[in-house]
């Protein structure tokens, strides 16, 4: 148990390139905290220097107070779970569970004690015997996690450790590991770039870009009142959509058409002094058919659907706006990440998410709605979201904030990403309560 | 992650910057000074312990290899005779001029290239086909590849000794009414015959493992697109199979060309049919005439160094282990 | 994975196959079963030039070649010389190999081209000088007179094998036992070593089995039954008279030093397998 403090945290490289920049961070006792940005953002970098792994170049480390800059790693009391699962394969699994304690020169009895405590944790007892080469993916992970939790060192570290599971055992997984995590109550730190995974599992998630954090708060907060277009477009899946706007007098202007300002969003926007050109962001589930919403404020205009996918809770549904669509390079760099830089084509494409009563259909064409008031408005040059305050105090109306309301705001994630209804708690054995 | 391509936007703080403070000019600087620092110390003591570890090794190659190759140029300058002891002198390039002179020397040269070339040809068309077989056969796959390797087992001067007999007349039960191992052109054919089935195993292995990097689902996807299993084979398995059937060429062209045991056995280079390998051992060991000798293994030595570099030129055969694949 | 032989098996197919599994067979026993014939032919029948012992069998040339002292003698050199240069091979050998494997240093690249370079030598450039300093230095036709170059010609061998093996161990695992609580060398003991012992194992039987195969060596770095090995020692063999070639004892001879290695082959083949394709492709 142990609080675990970034001080200014600076990684370089002999060739001169940043990995990680003035990187701060406080991470208490207990706390889950997630690490998540695209490929090369520093994340693994940042996790690596704490788990002693590479070096810091400036800045401080320390776990409970104590500098740790140039402490080992294996003096660190630390324990990592890694993305290959780094199982030794010539051990067996209670002999890769047992091999920290061993290396402490723990007790033969104690160890064996502690292992079948872990292993009936992660239902792993009946495997004790076998070698890694003859467990699933899913068992090796749990092994992996099992080796992690035997040594009840004082911080767990978690690089991408669910990456290489297939899609459903991950959604299982997630949920186990963080009851793992609440029932044993170890620091832990966890790097992914699945945003996803950020959203459920961590009480607060760190959004990095170019070595640079990004955001830090709360899984909905980031969801809710992204600081910058980055955050925004990588945050949310389906994510967020951008349209380029004019701002002009209280009415902002774009392919959807001209529509009032909200007094709150108009006030945020002119005391940053912002307006002109600048981007919009709604999210898909901002959007709503026209009929459903007579009579209540906001935009309209008329689309006509690409393509619809019917989920049967929702409906998303897809078309094309014409002109341009917003160019930032935080957007391009999240295109690039997400693999979605060739497929643009001419035109804006929108992404909405529509109430199953909205019945629609590929090649249809309706009235749609959208909630004005939840408008994000950025910067076009720094990208910064002008309407942060206004968003992140709605946000803070609607939720319980907190490490303890976790599973409140993980669940209300979990269902705003679109996703939810996939890890059922049938499909974790670990349930409990 | 941890990629050092990993750049920070020169123009300026990133948007929603955290920490008020940036790093400024004057910290960079110590930063990447610390940085520098460190990846040098790291270096030094990880480029002292690669000299340590490599040391033993480089200095029994340089002390068994390297000083009696030294040593056998200065003797190839020298008239060292032990048969007459005391004229031994210096003689500049005497000994080569006599070599490059003889007709001996040229006919053994000619023979070994020609053994060279003509048992490389079957090795690789022989070990193609074992390759093929050891890769795809539908049953008895494990008995092909356990049987195929008893011949790589087997020692080159037992082999040699099993193919003389059966070809000598009295106990060979291939001599027939004559006697192949006493004319020159049967005497190759049976000198190449136990080359090329000593070394077939060896070429088909490495063949094989080129094979096995050869994705399946390439075949699968041109055998979609309408390509017979020979068009397969030509277009698809061939060029990939390149690099490993040109490192297999190249370690058995050489190896060919050193060819001694099995002349050795077979006919003791009568019926000229001694290699460079054979006159060079019977110069030193049975005419004691040491300069002459070293004159010719010098001369072996350029040859062979001569075809390494003809390959890895002109063909690009990758010399094995020149990558540094596999660090981290 | 199926692959795409096996979408079109036929029983027409797996005929065919069976053929080229026999004609294998065939190819790798002919010489084998040959020499044991002779082997085990009588005396009398062994000029009949049948394949088959069929005439009667006997194991009087085995005895003869256990009884000669000539023989026995170029057996014991044979497996002690071996044995001592393999396992010399190897102990450099791992420590060059892990380096080139693991470390970066400059020198690296001269290091791989030198091996190279010796895997490539024509050995008869050596006899020479080698016989030359051997002489001087006293160590002519004793085991390490032979034992030097046998290590010498293995190394490259060694290094290649054992490299290739090294890169395949994923070294995450050296991080992961970091951060269990190794130190550098608990981390090389419990995690290293025993995942790279298979590897060295099978290049020892590599190593093993080229040492076992030199004749040129053996032929010229030895004069007397004190150093010389099998290979050389059965072209020295002699018959009752001059003129009688003792083809029962030399195939004999033969049988007896291939039997152990052909043991090591089939028992390791897959290893073998790899340990020779690993080196050669992957690099």
């Amino acid at each position: 148990m142990a609080e675990i403090e970034l001080d200014h945290v600076v990684k370089r490289y002999p060739d001169g390139a940043l990995a990680v920049q003035d990187f701060n961070l406080t991470i208490a006792d207990k706390e889950f905290i997630i690490l998540v940005g695209p490929s090369g953002c520093g994340k693994s970098t940042t996790l690596n220097m704490v788990a002693g792994l590479e070096d810091i170049t400036q800045g401080e480390l320390r776990i409970d107070g104590k500098v740790m800059n140039t402490v080992a790693p294996k003096d660190r009391d630390i324990a990592m779970v890694f993305q290959s699962y780094a199982l030794y394969p010539h051990m067996t699994v209670a002999e890769n569970m047992g091999f920290p304690l061993r290396l402490a020169k723990v007790d033969k009895a104690t160890i064996r004690q502690k292992v079948e405590e872990a292993a009936e944790m992660l239902e792993l007892t009946q495997h004790l015997d076998r070698k890694p080469s003859n467990l699933s993916g899913g068992q090796r992970q749990r092994v992996a996690m099992g080796r992690a939790i035997v040594r009840s060192p004082k911080a767990f570290l978690m690089d991408e450790p669910l990456s290489n599971l297939d899609a459903k055992l991950r959604v299982q997984m997630r949920t186990q590991v963080s009851r793992i995590q609440k029932t044993l109550g170890t620091t832990t730190l966890y790097v992914t770039h699945d945003q996803t995974e950020a959203m459920t599992l961590g009480d607060r998630v760190v959004v990095m870009r170019a070595g640079i954090i990004q955001q830090v708060g709360a899984p909905q907060e980031l969801y809710d009142a992204p600081k910058n277009i980055f955050v925004a477009g990588f945050i949310g899946s389906p994510s967020m959509n951008f349209l380029p706007a004019q701002i002009n007098g209280g009415q902002v202007t774009t392919a959807l058409g001209t529509v009032d300002l909200p007094d709150e969003l108009r006030r945020a926007v002119e005391s940053r002094g912002g307006g002109g050109e600048v981007i919009i962001g709604i999210r898909p589930e901002h959007f709503e058919i026209g009929r459903l919403k007579e009579g209540v404020p906001g935009g309209r205009f008329n689309a006509t659907f690409d393509i619809v996918e019917s989920m049967g809770s929702d409906i998303f549904a897809y078309f094309t706006l014409s002109g341009s669509g917003a160019k930032s390079k935080e957007l391009e760099e999240l295109a690039a990440d997400t693999g979605q830089e060739s497929l643009g084509g001419d035109g804006i494409q929108v992404g909405v998410r529509l109430d199953p009563e909205a019945r629609v259909s590929d090649g249809s064409t309706a009235e749609l709605w959208y909630d004005t008031s939840k408008l994000h408005i950025f910067d076009l040059k720094s990208g910064e979201n002008l309407t942060h305050e206004v968003a992140k105090a709605s946000s803070a109306a609607s939720t319980v904030d907190g490490p303890g309301a976790r599973n409140a705001s993980a669940a209300a994630a979990s269902a705003a990403v679109g996703d939810g209804g996939a890890d059922t708690a049938g499909a974790d054995p670990l349930r409990k309560d | 992650m941890s990629h050092p391509a990993t750049t920070v936007d020169p123009s300026g703080p990133g948007p929603g910057r955290e920490a008020g403070t940036g790093v400024g000019p004057h910290d960079e600087a110590e930063g990447i000074a610390i940085a520098r620092k460190r990846a040098s110390d790291g270096k030094k003591a990880e480029r002292r312990l690669g000299w340590m570890l490599c040391a033993p090794a480089v200095i029994v190659m340089a002390a068994v290899a390297g000083y009696p190759l030294v040593y056998a140029i200065w003797m190839s300058l020298n008239r060292a005779d032990l048969r007459l002891p005391d004229d031994n002198q210096f003689i500049g390039f005497s000994n080569y001029v006599t070599i490059l002179s003889s007709p001996i020397w040229w006919h053994a040269v000619w023979i070994t290239l020609l053994i060279t070339v003509v048992s490389v040809f079957f090795e690789l068309v022989f070990g193609m086909l074992l390759a093929l077989v050891m890769h795809r056969a539908l049953v008895g796959r494990g008995l092909v590849r356990t049987v195929a390797l008893i011949p790589y087992a087997i020692v080159t001067v037992v082999a040699a000794f099993s193919w003389r007999y059966a070809f000598e007349q009295g106990t060979g039960w291939l001599a027939g009414d004559s006697a192949p191992l006493t004319s020159q052109g049967s005497s190759l054919a049976i000198i190449i015959l136990a080359e090329v089935w000593k070394t077939i195993p060896f070429m088909a292995l490495l063949l094989m493992a080129g094979l096995a990097l050869v994705p399946e689902d390439l075949l699968k996807a041109a055998a979609m697109d309408g390509a017979s299993p020979w068009q397969r084979f030509w277009t698809i398995t061939l060029p990939m199979l390149k690099p490993a059937l040109l490192v297999a060429l190249l370690f058995r062209t050489l190896d060919a060309f050193r060819i001694f045991d099995n002349i050795f056995v077979l006919t003791a280079g009568n019926n000229d049919t001694s290699s460079v390998s054979m006159i060079t051992y019977n110069n030193l060991i049975g005419g004691l005439n040491l300069g002459i000798g070293s004159a010719m293994s010098v001369l072996i030595f350029v040859m062979v160094a001569i075809i390494a570099f003809l390959f890895i030129k002109l063909f690009g055969a990758a010399a094995p282990g020149s990558d540094s694949g596999g660090r981290k | 994975m199926t692959t795409l032989a096996e979408l079109n098996s036929t029983p027409g197919k797996k005929a065919a196959w069976w053929v080229a599994d026999i004609a294998v067979v065939i190819y790798a026993l002919i010489p084998v079963i040959w020499t044991i014939s002779l082997s085990l032919k009588t005396p009398g029948n062994i000029n009949d030039g049948k394949y088959l012992p069929t005439g009667g069998m006997s194991f009087e040339s085995y005895q003869a070649i256990f009884k000669d002292t000539v023989f026995t003698r170029a057996l014991i050199n044979s497996i002690g010389i071996c044995l001592i240069s393999t396992a010399i091979a190897l102990l450099l050998g791992v420590f060059a190999a892990y380096a080139i494997a693991r470390l970066d240093f400059p020198g690296k690249k001269l290091m791989i081209m030198m091996s190279l370079l010796v895997a490539m030598f024509p050995q008869i450039a050596l006899i020479t000088p080698l016989f030359k300093i051997e002489t001087a230095i006293g160590i002519f036709d004793t085991w390490p007179g032979l034992i030097i170059p046998y290590v010498t010609f293995a190394l490259p061998l060694a290094i290649y094998t054992l490299s290739a093996f090294f890169r395949e161990i994923p070294w995450e695992l050296e991080k992961a036992a970091k951060m269990d609580g190794a130190t550098p060398f608990q981390a090389f003991k419990d995690v290293i070593a025993p995942l790279a012992l298979p590897g060295v194992f099978t290049t020892a039987i590599l190593v093993f089995i080229s040492c076992w195969n030199d004749f040129l060596y053996a032929l010229s770095l030895t004069s007397t039954s004190a150093a010389r090995t099998v290979p050389a020692a059965m072209s020295y063999f002699t018959g009752a008279t001059t003129y009688e070639v003792p083809v029962g004892p030399i195939t004999a001879a033969a049988v007896v030093i291939t039997i152990p290695v052909l043991v090591l082959v089939l028992l390791f083949q897959r290893r073998i397998v790899a340990g020779l394709t690993n080196g050669a492709v992957k690099g």
